[in-house]
């Protein structure tokens, strides 16, 4: 076992952990775990666009871009994290481009911004141009700046390096983490004043995502184990346009330069359900849109997918604006969009909870906002809570890059403050008698088998549309799951890139996080955002205008409510 | 459709040199070639070792020889690789295991080259202007996703452990010609000595390579002509 000491441990090096490590880096020691190489991390998987109210296109002012956030989550959103987020939006994008970021441009060679879903001038009156882009690959220019600058700035990385455990002291604060090196095998104990969690989301949960491989949870759950609430786990988003049966995103800057989505009959049929914004509806809605039609006979040919029409599009704004995900149709499923129409379905995308934090960043442990002393979570693995029960699309990475700043400026101020706390007797314990309980499964059962049922439930009972019966069939089925996880034999034996072992530890994350979302989900008995009861079809704002939280406790899981801050929206009925 | 995958093993804690093993698998004409790795993986063979992540050609883990060629397994197809597909690790860099090679000299070499833009006094509260041919100027190489492929098809990285390779030399590019950066200098030099642009003789393979479809060789020789030009 080897022992390392730093100030500050960032777990995850997506864009929010990335982030965070640049605001520390050469002021304070810090270190920076993945599990991958950082510029393999999923924000590199992020297309349309970064939402900031610049106003180069139209006039946009940050007050609408927090007002559409607050309304697209469903007034569910915590409105001092929201006008943070719309307002640090603005110069968190100008800081990307001053470390390099290749926007594209207007012609006089500012940051170009195009339309995307949910974002609206004056308050929702209609579509505005505020997602700031790099053709498709936003995303990409993101992780691939950050990484740059992390290089620049001379941050330690632990490339490949699994998360075991957190490690907290008897008095609740964190004092480190557990990791294990992939290529060895090796036992590695991070004594730390400070840990980030930016490990992202978990959307391999479900059967259907655009979510990468190792999109597992890891970050989220192992908290949830030590007794740390997960918030408004129910809320996770569906993005409309997957590409049928693989899940690959579509991105929905496809229907931001004119895309229209249309059913087996060839209807246009989002300005049925959405006169004003149409194919540009938040997310949420547009999935139900596409699983109404489905269910209702009109999917094409019958079956549960409608098209994504770019035909009609100028192909050169296809070439110059489109080229990934186009490239995508072609790859995939043999279609060009420039003439035929692309089969999609909605897929699992984001999740909107995770574990809930205040605007600093910093985890708390209960509904009143008590802090947990040098524990942090940004960007998905978080929950602020920004997006409520609906993520706008760009969202996503205005608060990886807005959250995980102020988390790297809060943990540098706050690490440059504390002493060391001290280490338990053996940090490694948990994480040792994890490792050797999964080792010494002897069972039949494989974890191949186990993670498609967790898959195949949570995507028939815990997807769109939910209702009870299906909840308690799932509840019943994760548990049942996690009962076999105890038989799953791991089937190499070696120490070395034993991905084998760490694929079974993931799904033991993963049943964790769907064992939390089904909970919040069988709790929550209102329809809002994402989470769609067929059985309680209202917005419930008497009893429900309030955020979940989930915890594990030694007499089972525990649910509780959180009140919403509420600054200057009063929540309204939601149309578009 | 049934085919046979004919995967290159090495299992370091046991094996004294790489073999083949084959395995039979049922998939669809077209499922990835990730997917049917990741059938032999879960339904047969565990052990069976490999990188992967995002399963749509973005995030660059998947990196490996398929019948022969540089390829990400994930953006191939069965149909398009038939009913027998030979996989090897890519080539140049040592095996761990398996699939998996030692990255550590890849991204040392993308390092040397100072990938990051490097310019000073940026406006305080705006961004910086260019203008969208500027920005043309470098989009090619803006798409790198630094997955190896062109570096370890390159057959002068194989004999010459010194040379950058192309990977690093487009993510140079990818800065020198950012009319934003005022770090050239430095880079040039960098790509100048022995392990420079200079090793390059145009084979042509990374190109070939390149998942993103990046014209790398194109790239280098750009590389080679700003250092001509500086020269004069």
């Amino acid at each position: 076992m080897a022992i390392h000491k730093f100030d500050a441990v960032i777990v995850g090096a997506g864009g929010a952990g990335l982030m965070a490590a640049i605001q520390m880096a050469g002021k304070a020691n810090v270190a920076v775990v993945s599990k991958l190489y950082p510029p393999r991390s999923h924000t590199g998987a992020a297309q349309g666009g970064i939402g900031a109210a610049l106003g180069n296109t139209e006039e946009d002012h940050w007050e609408w871009h927090m007002f559409d956030t607050v309304k697209g989550g469903d007034y569910i959103v915590d409105q001092d994290a929201a006008e943070i987020l719309a307002r640090e939006a603005i110069d968190s994008v100008i800081e990307l481009e001053h470390m390099g970021l290749p926007f594209n441009r207007t012609p006089e060679g500012k940051i170009d911004q195009r339309r995307f879903g949910g974002h609206t001038r004056n308050y929702g009156e209609g579509p505005v141009k505020r997602a700031c882009f790099a053709a498709d690959r936003t995303g990409h220019m993101i992780i691939q700046t950050l990484y740059q600058q992390g290089i620049k700035n001379n941050v330690q990385f632990f490339d490949e390096h699994f998360l075991l455990d957190v490690i907290f002291a008897d008095n609740g604060e964190c004092c480190g983490c557990v990791t294990w090196e992939i290529k060895t095998g090796e036992i590695h104990v991070l004594h730390a004043k400070a840990v980030l969690i930016a490990t992202g989301g978990f959307g391999r949960v479900f059967r259907i995502t655009s979510n990468a491989m190792a999109g597992t949870g890891d970050g989220v759950a192992i908290p949830y184990r030590r007794g740390i609430p997960v918030m408004d786990m129910e809320f996770y988003q569906f993005h409309p346009t997957g590409l049928y049966r693989l899940g690959i995103l579509l991105s929905e800057a496809a229907r931001g330069e004119g895309g229209i989505l249309r059913n087996g009959n060839g209807e246009a049929f989002a300005e049925r359900y959405a006169p004003t914004l149409k194919d540009l509806a938040p997310r949420d809605m547009v999935s139900r849109f596409i699983f109404q039609e489905v269910k209702e006979g009109r999917g094409v040919d019958g079956k549960d997918y409608v098209h994504l029409d770019l035909t009609h599009l100028d192909p050169a704004v296809i070439d110059a604006k489109l080229p990934d995900v186009t490239d995508f149709a072609r790859t995939y499923l043999g279609v060009e969009p420039k003439s035929q129409p692309v089969p999609i379905q909605p897929t699992a995308h984001y999740a909107m909870g995770g574990l809930p934090t205040d605007v600093d960043a910093r985890v708390i442990r209960d509904e009143q906002g008590t802090v947990i002393p040098g524990f942090y979570s940004a960007g998905e693995s978080a929950c602020v809570s920004v997006h409520g029960a609906n993520r706008l699309g760009t969202n996503s990475l205005v608060d990886l890059v807005v959250f995980g700043r102020r988390a790297g400026r809060h943990m540098l101020d706050f690490v440059n403050r504390e002493d060391f706390p001290e280490l338990p007797r053996n940090p490694d314990a948990l994480a040792r008698a994890e490792l050797e309980s999964v080792l010494s499964n002897r069972g039949s059962e494989s974890a191949a088998e186990v993670r498609a049922r967790m898959q195949d439930i949570m995507m028939d009972n815990v997807s769109v549309v939910r209702d009870e019966d299906g909840l308690i069939a799932a509840r019943d089925e994760i548990q049942s799951l996690k009962r076999t996880y105890q038989h799953v034999s791991v089937r190499d034996p070696g120490k070395v890139f034993n991905t084998d072992l760490m694929e079974t530890l993931e799904l033991g994350y993963m049943l964790d996080c769907a064992e939390s979302i089904v909970e919040g989900a069988l709790a929550r008995q209102e329809s809002r955002g994402a989470h769609y009861r067929s059985d309680f079809e209202k917005r419930d704002d008497v009893n429900w205008l309030a955020h979940t939280m989930v915890s594990k406790t030694s007499g089972g899981l525990q649910i509780r409510k959180k009140p919403v801050k509420i600054t200057v929206f009063e929540p309204k009925e939601r149309t578009y | 459709m049934k085919s046979t995958m004919r995967i290159k093993r090495f299992d370091p804690e046991n094996d004294v040199k790489p073999s083949f093993r084959d395995y039979d698998v049922e998939c669809d004409p077209n499922d990835r070639v990730l997917d049917a790795l990741n059938q032999v993986k879960w339904f047969q063979d565990g052990t069976l070792t490999y990188r992967r992540s995002c399963a749509h050609g973005i995030c660059g883990s998947d990196a490996m020889r398929i019948n022969g060629r540089n390829r990400l397994a994930c953006q191939v197809l069965m149909k398009e690789v038939g009913k027998k597909v030979t996989i090897e690790p890519l080539l140049g860099y040592e095996v761990i295991k398996d699939l998996i090679i030692d990255m550590d000299k890849f991204f040392d070499a993308y390092k040397s080259v100072k990938p990051y833009l490097i310019a000073n006094d940026p406006p305080a509260s705006h961004e910086r202007l260019q203008s969208p041919a500027d920005r043309d100027r470098f989009d090619d190489t803006t798409k790198c996703i630094l997955c190896a492929a062109c570096t370890t098809a390159c057959p002068i990285t194989w004999t010459n452990d010194q040379f950058v390779g192309p990977a690093a030399i487009v993510n140079a590019h990818r800065f020198i010609f950012d009319s934003r950066d005022q770090g050239s200098g430095e880079r040039l030099q960098i790509l100048n000595q022995q392990s420079g642009v200079w090793r390059c003789r145009t084979i042509f393979n990374c190109t070939d390579a390149c998942p993103r479809d990046i014209e790398v060789t194109k790239a280098i020789e750009e590389v080679k002509r700003a250092l001509l030009v500086e020269a004069l």
